[in-house]
């Protein structure tokens, strides 16, 4: 890959994408397989598990009751630019409306094939089907056209699991160093989780590019602060206070610092792609009172919505030591614990840690890792997708959609 | 966010912090010194927690990376170790897990 010089300055580096035929680029070229209610997936796994080493990715929603919010992620995530087809599993009789995202999916110029367990003759018959679908997709998908990618075409996401006290200190101050080369090359970022952001809304909305924008930031953050109230619990895991954090505030200081120091470009909820570069906060509180639950059960649930808003890369920083990956977009995980790192270097990409060694500066592991965005979006692999993980998991949710202040023109 | 000044095992974040961060393990009798004064630690304290930078009067907020991130439960002497005991958030009450693997607040 290209000097370290060439990546961060005006030179644009030269990427490859997939070109899909609805005009999105992606950087990856995988089939996903869905299932579409729980009864569905241990066919759908014997499907993925006998292309071992292939790009051949497990997903799916497994409730049988209908969510329109499971409906748009499943729909955004089966057409995200890094996938190039998908086979959909069914047991049949479940309320997910199989024909319409078979639809959405063609429409895309994607190929798609559904496998309704009932009606193919059980599991056995079901697997051996959907097994001679995807070898055959493969060999179409292989046929892609690829196309010259920017890094201004770039969505990239960040997220924090396992925190710690060294992660606010080390690795997301990097990670917003970061954001910020990625922004002013013209790509859009995302940071997420409002309730991380508690006690800090203020500070927050004052970032926004128009004062409506701000307003609309500031309340996505009062309504988390709401949700985890009748939840009862904030966003905060033992882990987190024995690493050294005690209140949800300190997290949230760790937490924001991952969005750099760009003027904040718009607010968007799971599903919605940004519509040009910019750094974007992605609001995960479901709307109205609480419903089903906590907002995110765990890392990957937000890490999918992140890429259900388009992310090609997704930044993990990490301080006790997270190893998940996702399915569908490659992982960058970077550690901000120098101990943590020497315990788990094969599942870290970045050792944001020496930051705390005095051995870099915050800007210098900042470039590290946008060198690093640049050789996965180049096809390099992260540590997680060479180790295999694909973690995958969606749950019921309530969206509004976006009000118009949230994304100003 | 500039980082303004290390010591060996102490870290100072923001100018308006008054606290300072752990970065290597504190075992009792260590001694620090920071900003003309010297740290004498009474415990082991692990990377990544916090001390007090000056004292703190109880109910006085407490700044971190220049931005608050709760209030004091009670008078915190400089050098002090600065966790659950003696912090609390002005948002909601943390829970963890005591030594019995209960959750308290």
């Amino acid at each position: 890959m290209s000097s370290s010089n060439d990546s961060v300055s005006n030179n644009p580096v030269a990427l490859q994408g997939f070109l899909r035929a609805d005009g999105r680029k992606g950087i990856r070229n995988c089939i996903v397989v869905a299932y579409l209610v729980e009864c569905a997936h241990h066919v759908a796994r014997e499907i993925v598990d006998s292309f071992k080493g292939q790009p051949v990715h497990l997903i799916g929603f497994g409730g049988c009751y209908p969510n329109a919010y499971a409906d748009r992620m499943m729909n955004q995530l089966c057409t995200h630019p890094n996938v190039g087809g998908a086979l959909l599993l069914s047991l049949g009789c479940e309320s997910f409306n199989r024909h319409r995202l078979a639809e959405e999916i063609a429409k895309t110029g994607r190929p798609v094939s559904t496998v309704v367990i009932q009606q193919t003759g059980g599991t056995r018959k079901s697997i051996e089907a959907g097994k001679a679908w995807v070898e055959h997709a493969l060999k179409q998908i292989a046929e892609v056209p690829r196309a010259p990618l920017s890094v201004s075409e770039l969505v990239v996401g960040t997220i924090c699991g396992g925190s710690d006290a060294t992660s606010g200190i080390s690795a997301n101050p990097a990670v917003g160093r970061a954001f910020d080369m990625l922004v002013k090359q013209g790509a859009a970022t995302i940071f997420e989780e409002t309730g991380e952001m508690i006690g800090l809304e203020d500070v927050m909305s004052a970032r926004a590019v128009t004062p409506e924008l701000g307003r609309e930031l500031k309340h996505s953050v009062e309504k988390a602060a709401y949700y985890y109230k009748q939840m009862g619990h904030a966003s905060f895991a033992p882990g987190n206070a024995e690493g050294g954090l005690t209140t949800i505030e300190e997290k949230s200081i760790g937490a924001y610092c991952k969005s750099g120091d760009s003027p904040i470009s718009g607010l968007i909820k799971p599903g919605d792609v940004p519509p040009k570069g910019g750094l974007y906060l992605l609001d995960v509180v479901p709307d109205g009172e609480p419903r089903f639950g906590f907002p995110n059960i765990n890392d990957n649930a937000e890490i999918a919505e992140l890429i259900a808003c388009g992310s090609h890369v997704i930044l993990f920083t990490t301080g006790r030591g997270s190893v998940v990956g996702s399915a569908i977009s490659p992982v960058i995980k970077i550690c901000a614990n120098p101990e943590t790192y020497d315990r788990m270097r094969d599942d870290m990409d970045i050792n944001a840690g020496k930051i705390l060694r005095l051995e870099a500066s915050v800007d210098e592991v900042g470039e590290e890792i946008y060198r690093k965005v640049i050789d996965v979006a180049s096809g390099a692999q992260s540590c997680s997708e060479s180790l295999g993980h694909q973690e995958f998991v969606l749950t019921y949710k309530t969206f509004e959609p976006i009000g118009p202040a949230c994304l100003p023109a | 966010m500039k980082i303004e000044g290390q010591t060996r095992k102490l870290l100072r974040i923001h100018r308006d912090d008054n606290v300072l961060i752990i970065v290597a393990p504190v075992r009792p009798g260590d001694r620090e010194a920071i900003e003309g004064f010297e740290i004498v630690f009474t415990q082991n304290i692990a990377v990544g927690h916090k001390v007090a930078a000056r004292d703190i009067k109880a109910g006085e907020k407490v700044y971190k990376c220049g931005l608050p991130i709760g209030s004091a439960k009670e008078n915190i002497p400089s050098g002090a170790h600065m966790h659950l005991h003696n912090l609390k958030s002005d948002y909601i009450a943390t829970y963890t897990l005591d030594k019995d693997h209960v959750f308290v607040k």
